[in-house]
C-alpha cells in the first residue's frame, strides 16, 4: 500500500508572542514545527505500511528551511519526503496551493500508484482546512474529513472504512480507493521515534521539486493563480465577562433557585 | 540496534563535545554527535563571556558570522559592601578592532557551533538521551541510547556531558562530586532597550561590559556575582559552593533577588523584564578534585572532566580546548588502530602542556584557601568599604587623624599580622 501524507511546516504556536505595541503577531525567533495534525497523519500511514507493507512518501510546500518537517516526518518511520518549493509558487492561497500539491501528487503516482492520501484537518496557522480537500476534488478522489479512526482497509476490494467526527456526533463511513483522508489528532497516539529511523533522518536528503520538474500552469501559482485576498487581521474580541450571582457561599439554595429561574426565562432550560 | 559502526561517538553538543566531533570530522572520522537537548544549546547555561582563542581555533575570524551579543570592551571588578562598592576595571579600545571575548547566549551560540561539526560531516542527532555504555569485557564499545533500538558502536567515546556527570559516574571515572566542589549558580535574562543599556554602562554603540564582583553580592559567602551585557539584555547571576548553601541554608533564587535589590547593582537593570531564569551547576573543585580522564573506549573533557578555572570565570574555552586535544587523541588512536587507555593516556599529556592542565595546576589551592579563609567575602570588602568611606569623606578631620581612625577600625576587626599573612598566601595561592 502506497500512503501519500502532505504536511506542512508551521510557527510552533505555543511560542508565538504578541507585539505589545504594534498588536502584531512577532514571528521572529519562533520555532518551526510539524503541523501538529499532520504529524498524526504520518503517524497513521506509517501504522498503514506496519500492518499493510508498501511505502510512505511525504509532501510538503514550502521554503527550503521546510525540509525540516520533512525529515521529522522520516524519523518518524516515513519513506520518501519531497519538498515543493519555487519562489513562483510564493504567495500562493488555498486554491493554489492545492492545485500545485495535486500536481505533486500526481507526479508521485506516476513513479508508483497511490492508494490513500492523508493530510492533518487543517493548519493551526491558517486553520482554513481546504487545501486537502481541494487536492481531493482536483484529483477526483472521494474525500473523508474529521477522520477519527479507520475501521477497516480493504486493499483487494479496494476500500475503506472510518469514523469521521461530526459536530455533536459521529459518522461511520465507506469509500472507494483511492482516497483522501484529513485526521483528527484523536486518530492516534504519536509514538517516539526509534534511533535507527533518527539516523536516517539525520542524514536523509530531502527530494526538492520546483515548477519546472512539476507540470505546472504559471497562470494558477503564485500570487497570480490566487483569487483570496486578505481583508483585515485581527484578534478575536475578548470574551466579556460573564454575569454573576453573588451570595452562593451563604445562601445555596436561593442562589440556585434564582439561577434556574433565569435560565428558564432565557429559554435555556424547560420548566417542568 | 544499529548496524552501522562508527569511528566516534560524541556524548553532549555543548562547546567541549562540539569541538571533539569537529576536530575528528574534519579529520575524515565518521562521526556521531547524540545531544539530549531539542538543539544545542537549548537548555545549556552560561553567564556567559565567551573567549575568542579558543572557538577561533575551529573558525577564524568566527566572531564576523557567529551569533555573538557584545565585544567585552570594558572589565570592571566590585567589591561590595551593603550599601557600598570599591569598583576597579579595565576600559580599552583594543578589545573592540581585536576581540578578547565575548557575551553569549548559548541557545544561539552551541546551535551555530554545532553547526560546524555537521559541515564537517558529524551526524548530529538531538532530542537523544544517552543512558549507558555498551561493554565488551571491560572495553568500552558504543553507548546505548534512551530510544528504541538503541544501542550503537563506535571505536571510542567522547564524553561531553557536563557537569552534572551521569555517565562519568556510571563509567566509574569519578565518585559522588561532594558539595565543596560545586557550585550553584543561577541566572536571570532581563531585556533592556539597547540604547539604555549604553547608557547605564556607559557604553559605545555594540561594546560590552562585564562586571565582576564578591562580597555582600553573595552575602558575604564564598562565590561570585556577575552583571554582563548583551544586545538587547542583561544576564545577572551568581554562583556559590554548595556546601555553603547548605550551612547557611540559603537559596540560591533568594541570593540572587537579594542582589537584584543591591542599591548598586538595581539601578542597572531598573526598568527590565525577566525573560528567562536559569540554574545550573559549575565543578570548582579544581585540578586535586579531578577525576580519571579516560579508560578503555572512553575519554572525558569538559565540565565532565571538571575542566573549571573558577576564580577567572573560564570554562567554555578549557572545554573547547579539551574536546579540540580529545579529538586528536582519537585522531591519533585510529592511526595505530588501538583505542586502549594506554594510547588515550596521549590526551592527558597533550593537556598537560596546554594551559588546560597548566594553569588548573597552578590554581589548585584556590579553592581550599578560600575555603579556609573566608574573609575575603565578607569581613575585607567590609573594611575595605569602610576605609574608602572614611579616606573619602571631606569633613574638616586632619588627614593624619583620619588615617589613624582608619588603622584602628581595621585593627579592631581583624591584626594587621594576620591580614599581612592573608595577603602574603593570597598572593602565593594565585602566583
Ligand atoms: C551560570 C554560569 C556561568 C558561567 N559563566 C561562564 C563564563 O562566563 N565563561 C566561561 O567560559 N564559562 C562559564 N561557565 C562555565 C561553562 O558554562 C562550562 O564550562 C561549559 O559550558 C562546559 O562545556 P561542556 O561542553 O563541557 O558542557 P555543557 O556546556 O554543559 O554541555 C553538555 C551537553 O551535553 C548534553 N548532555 C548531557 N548529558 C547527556 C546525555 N546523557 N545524553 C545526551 N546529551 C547529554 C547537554 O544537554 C549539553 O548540551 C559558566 C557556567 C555557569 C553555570
Amino acid at each position: 500500500m502506497h500512503a501519500v501524507v502532505f504536511v506542512k511546516q508551521v510557527p510552533d504556536s505555543t511560542e508565538v508572542r504578541i507585539d505589545p505595541r504594534t498588536n502584531t503577531l512577532m514571528r521572529e525567533g519562533v520555532p518551526s514545527i510539524i503541523n501538529p495534525y499532520d504529524a498524526h497523519a504520518v503517524e497513521e500511514a506509517v501504522r498503514l505500511k506496519e500492518r499493510f507493507g508498501g511505502k510512505v512518501t511525504v509532501i510538503s510546500m514550502g521554503p527550503p528551511q521546510a525540509r525540516e518537517v520533512l525529515k521529522r516526518s522520516i524519523s518518524f518511520g516515513a519513506d520518501v519526503g519531497v519538498l515543493v518549493t519555487d519562489r513562483a509558487f510564493g504567495g500562493s492561497d488555498t486554491l493554489a496551493t492545492s492545485y500545485i500539491l495535486s500536481q505533486a501528487l500526481r507526479k508521485v503516482a506516476e513513479q508508483e500508484p497511490v492508494d490513500i492520501v492523508l493530510a492533518g484537518k487543517q493548519a493551526i496557522d491558517g486553520d482554513t482546512a481546504q487545501v486537502g480537500p481541494g487536492i481531493a476534488t482536483r484529483m477526483g478522489w472521494p474525500q473523508l474529513t474529521y477522520v477519527m479512526n479507520i475501521i477497516s482497509v480493504d486493499p483487494d476490494k479496494r476500500e475503506i472504512v472510518v469514523e469521521r467526527k461530526l459536530e455533536g456526533g459521529k459518522e461511520i463511513v465507506k469509500a472507494r480507493l483511492p482516497v483522501l483522508l484529513t485526521v483528527e489528532k484523536g486518530i492516534n497516539e504519536l509514538r517516539y521515534a526509534t534511533f535507527p529511523n533518527l539516523l536516517r533522518a539525520a542524514r536523509y536528503e530531502v527530494t526538492m521539486w520546483g515548477k519546472d520538474q512539476l507540470a505546472v500552469d504559471p497562470g494558477k501559482i503564485g500570487l497570480k493563480g490566487s483569487p483570496t485576498t486578505v481583508g483585515r487581521i485581527f484578534p478575536p474580541p475578548p470574551r466579556e465577562g460573564g454575569e454573576k450571582l453573588p451570595g452562593g457561599d451563604d445562601n445555596p439554595d436561593q442562589v440556585a433557585a434564582l439561577l434556574a429561574d433565569l435560565l428558564i426565562k432565557r429559554n435555556l432550560i424547560a420548566d417542568r | 540496534m544499529v548496524n552501522e559502526r562508527f569511528d566516534a561517538i560524541v556524548v553532549g553538543a555543548g562547546p567541549s563535545g562540539t569541538a571533539a566531533a569537529t576536530t575528528m570530522a574534519r579529520a575524515g572520522l565518521k562521526v556521531l554527535l547524540l545531544e539530549k537537548g531539542e538543539f544545542p544549546g537549548a537548555k545549556n547555561v552560561m553567564g556567559g563571556i565567551l573567549y575568542r582563542h579558543a572557538t577561533e581555533e575551529f573558525v577564524p575570524g568566527f566572531w564576523k558570522e557567529a551569533p555573538l551579543e557584545r565585544p567585552i570592551t570594558d572589565k570592571r571588578m566590585w567589591l561590595l559592601t551593603g550599601d557600598s562598592a570599591i569598583t576597579a576595571g579595565f576600559k580599552t579600545r583594543r578589545y573592540f578592532d581585536e576581540p578578547n571575548s565575548f557575551t553569549v547566549l548559548r541557545a544561539k551560540f552551541d546551535r551555530w557551533f554545532a553547526q560546524k561539526a555537521v559541515e564537517a560531516g558529524a551526524t548530529l542527532i538531538t532530542e537523544t538521551v544517552v543512558g549507558d555504555f555498551l561493554y565488551e569485557d571491560d572495553r568500552i564499545v558504543g553507548v546505548k541510547v534512551e530510544r528504541e533500538d538503541g544501542e550503537v558502536r563506535a571505536d571510542v567515546v567522547v564524553l561531553a556531558e557536563g557537569a552534572n556527570a551521569l555517565l562519568s559516574r556510571k563509567a566509574g571515572l569519578r565518585g559522588d562530586i561532594p558539595p565543596e566542589h560545586v557550585a550553584v549558580a543561577v541566572k536571570e535574562l532581563i531585556s533592556l532597550p539597547k540604547e539604555k543599556i549604553e547608557d547605564r554602562f556607559n557604553l559605545e554603540e555594540g561594546q560590552g561590559a562585564a562586571i565582576e564582583m564578591v562580597g555582600e553580592s553573595t552575602r558575604g559567602i564564598f562565590g561570585t556575582a556577575f552583571v554582563y551585557t548583551n544586545k538587547e539584555s542583561i544576564s545577572i547571576g551568581l554562583g556559590v559552593i554548595l556546601s555553603h548553601l547548605i550551612e547557611r541554608k540559603f537559596a540560591p533564587y533568594d541570593l540572587l533577588d537579594a542582589f537584584k535589590q543591591h542599591p548598586m547593582v538595581k539601578p542597572l537593570i531598573a526598568g527590565g523584564e525577566t525573560k528567562e531564569y536559569m540554574a545550573h551547576l559549575i565543578p570548582e573543585g579544581g585540578y586535586k578534585a579531578m577525576p580519571k580522564l579516560y579508560r578503555d573506549g572512553l575519554l572525558l573533557v569538559g565540565d565532565a572532566a571538571m575542566f573549571v578555572n573558577s576564580l577567572r570565570g573560564e570554562g567554555s574555552n578549557l572545554a573547547t580546548i579539551s574536546g579540540k586535544l580529545a579529538g586528536e587523541t582519537v585522531i591519533e588512536a585510529k592511526k595505530r588502530g588501538d583505542f586502549s587507555a594506554g594510547t588515550l593516556s596521549l590526551y592527558r599529556r597533550k593537556l598537560e602542556e596546554s594551559f588546560v592542565l597548566k594553569d588548573l595546576k597552578q590554581y589548585r589551592n584556590v579553592a581550599e584557601f578560600f575555603e579556609e579563609n573566608p574573609h575575603f567575602f565578607n569581613l575585607y570588602p567590609e573594611l575595605a568599604g569602610q576605609a574608602a568611606y572614611e579616606f573619602f569623606k571631606v569633613d574638616g578631620v586632619p588627614k593624619r587623624e583620619k588615617q589613624r581612625k582608619i588603622m584602628e577600625m581595621i585593627k579592631g576587626k581583624r591584626s594587621l599580622l594576620s591580614i599581612g599573612g592573608d595577603l602574603f598566601r593570597a598572593w602565593r595561592v594565585l602566583g
